[in-house]
């Protein structure tokens, strides 16, 4: 199979930065806001290069969100941040409102999502923000993979007209994906071709897939590699084409089973091509502290997981 | 410009309109729309600078933010009547397949309107946006939001008066439409907010009073006062102390009108006590 080299862990939140650094310089509009927590996105070049153009709002995300919403009145386009609990489930109904209703044109940038931001434990650690989002009509959502992945995604909404969710994390990952690619919304990535099992694997988990796929190798299975990055619209077409191929799938998220990437295929599959499928995801539980390695092992998050559901699926078949 | 006069025949016709619309579908919120009435009517025909026509930035223009959506029937009667829509299509108010929804929003593409609201406590944040916006384009024209007052108990609007002070964001002007109800009762029964001038000003607001808020002549006044405060580094504060229902009597003193239709004879009073001027819709 396609082997895949890490250049070196890295934190998906500096592809963010990365990212916003270049658009600083290419795209005058841009603006970025951020609710006291500029080092953790990174955001310390953007808003040095740029202060008329970086928002400090305090420590108040609702705020954020309604004035972001305001900023794209003006032609401005808004990237409002935060972590991902304080910038979706604290802000649901100003999402709600005044970005997704009033299809206003606002990035919101979201880091230290699931449960690797570790020791903070689980007020911090959401696993229900990719349902909130993608729940809400006309809004993207997008959960890449890596340093690289994320920075390039971090661009390409720029110039994506209309609300876009950008979920990213806080600890060092390999990075893996091609540096300076190109991002396409909605088109997912074929990474490993196979024949035996679909996985379908989103954020941090896509490494973990690669990984589960090569000892799946070693074991005489051949497993199908596809990076989900685009949550919303989902690439239906590669998605079907690949169960036509292996009738069964597995699915992997740093989320909740319930309203994640899981729950959007099992409809896509339901309605046009029922296969078996089993979820590498948290179930309906909140977190706690630990390490990102601990919690992801205790969750059933991690190479090993995901090995565990393609047999089980398999089995099934 | 309009003389005072004709000022008063508008507010005479929007009042119309607001009881007629909210009649034409048994729901709606006449009490909050008849007191902005006069406000609504000043802004639109006398102190804002509007252009032709509309288009979503709104650059070179004044903008105004209605933050308290349910009182959506005065503001698309001055919107219409200001020609931004047909005054026709206010016969389609809250009814299927309408641009007119319940509370205000731009997901059908009206004409006028920059931000679904009705979710209370959300207004003040998008004109702070679009005020930073104007700010970063150059742009000098001046941001208007109105606001109940009912509403500011919602916590958001505290975030948004702390940023504005904080940031000195002086090309907005924020007005409270002090009216005294809300849905449950009176605001010092629901909640008493004690004194809201001296919450803004303890925030650091520029706050000016505009005693009578259904006086055409005093709500000029009181706007351009507030206009000559603007981009002396403070956010611009109005309470606009006004009576719900005003104008039509049987709907005044209390809030019993808050959210409610009247029926068809109700209807014939209130029409009664408000000349048609401008041709019924």
């Amino acid at each position: 199979m396609k082997k895949f080299t890490n250049s070196g862990n890295i934190d998906t939140r500096s592809g963010f930065g990365a990212g916003m650094d270049e658009l600083g310089e290419t795209h005058e509009n841009v603006v970025a806001l951020c609710a006291d927590l500029t080092g953790s996105l990174k955001l310390n070049d953007f808003a040095k290069n740029h202060p008329e153009r970086f928002f400090q709002t305090g420590i108040a995300e609702a705020n954020m969100i309604g004035m972001a919403a305001g900023m794209t009145i003006g032609g401005k386009v808004p990237y409002a941040t935060s972590f991902a609990n304080f910038a979706t489930g604290r802000v649901y109904d100003q999402i709600r409102q005044s970005v997704a209703y009033s299809n206003k044109n606002v990035k919101i940038c979201a880091s230290h999502a699931g449960l690797t931001l570790g020791e903070d434990g689980a007020t911090h650690q959401i696993l229900e923000d990719l349902g909130l989002m993608k729940m809400l009509p006309g809004m993207t959502v997008i959960n890449p993979c890596d340093f690289n992945q994320t920075k390039a995604a971090t661009k390409a909404i720029a110039d994506h007209e209309g609300p876009v969710y950008l979920r990213f994390g806080r600890p060092s990952v390999p990075n893996f994906t091609e540096a300076d690619g190109k991002f396409e919304i909605g088109k997912a990535l074929h990474l490993v071709e196979g024949s035996d099992v679909t996985i379908l694997a989103t954020g941090h988990l896509v490494w973990h897939a690669l990984e589960a796929a090569e000892e799946l190798e070693e074991k005489g299975i051949s497993a199908e590699v596809i990076n989900i990055h685009t949550i919303k619209p989902l690439d239906d077409e590669a998605i079907l084409n690949s169960i036509k191929k292996t009738r069964c799938v597995v699915t992997c998220e740093e989320h909740n089973y319930l309203g994640g990437l899981g729950e959007s295929v099992s409809g896509l599959l339901a309605k046009n091509d029922p296969v078996y499928q089993e979820f590498v995801a948290t179930n309906d539980t909140f977190g706690e502290s630990g390490t990102p390695a601990q919690l992801m092992e205790k969750y059933g998050l991690n190479t090993k997981s995901i090995v565990k559901a393609v047999n089980k699926v398999l089995a099934k078949k | 410009m309009p003389n005072t006069k004709q000022l008063e025949d508008f507010v005479s016709q929007v009042r119309r309109d607001i009881v007629r619309q909210v009649h034409g579908v048994s729901s709606g919120h006449p009490g909050g729309s008849l007191g902005c009435a006069e406000f609504f009517v000043a802004l639109y025909q006398e102190v804002m600078k509007r252009k032709e026509g509309f288009d979503m930035d709104g650059k070179d223009e004044d903008l105004f933010f209605l933050s308290n959506g349910h009182i959506s029937p005065v503001f698309y009667s001055v919107l219409a009547r200001s020609g931004y829509f047909p005054v026709e299509e206010l016969k389609t108010f809250r009814k299927i397949d309408s641009r007119l929804q319940g509370h205000p929003t731009t997901h059908e593409g009206l004409p006028g309107i920059r931000i679904a609201s009705g979710s209370l406590g959300q207004g003040m944040s998008v004109a702070l946006g679009a005020a930073q916006a104007k700010t970063l384009n150059g742009d000098d024209n001046l941001v208007y939001s109105l606001h109940g007052d009912g509403e500011l108990q919602e916590g958001q609007n505290w975030e948004a008066i702390l940023y504005a002070a904080g940031n000195k964001i002086d090309n907005l002007i924020s007005t409270i439409d002090l009216n005294g109800q809300q849905i449950d009762g009176s605001t010092d029964d629901v909640l008493n907010m004690g004194s809201v001038r001296a919450k803004f000003e303890a925030f650091g607001w520029d706050v000016l009073d505009i005693e009578k808020g259904n006086d055409i002549e005093a709500i000029v006044a009181g706007l351009n006062e507030a206009k000559s405060r603007t981009g002396k580094g403070k956010p611009v504060c109005i309470l606009l102390h006004t009576i719900m229902g005003h104008g039509v009597d049987f709907m005044m003193d209390g809030h019993a009108w808050h959210g409610k239709a009247p029926n068809d004879e109700q209807l014939e009073k209130a029409l009664a006590q408000n000349p048609e001027t401008l041709g019924d819709y």
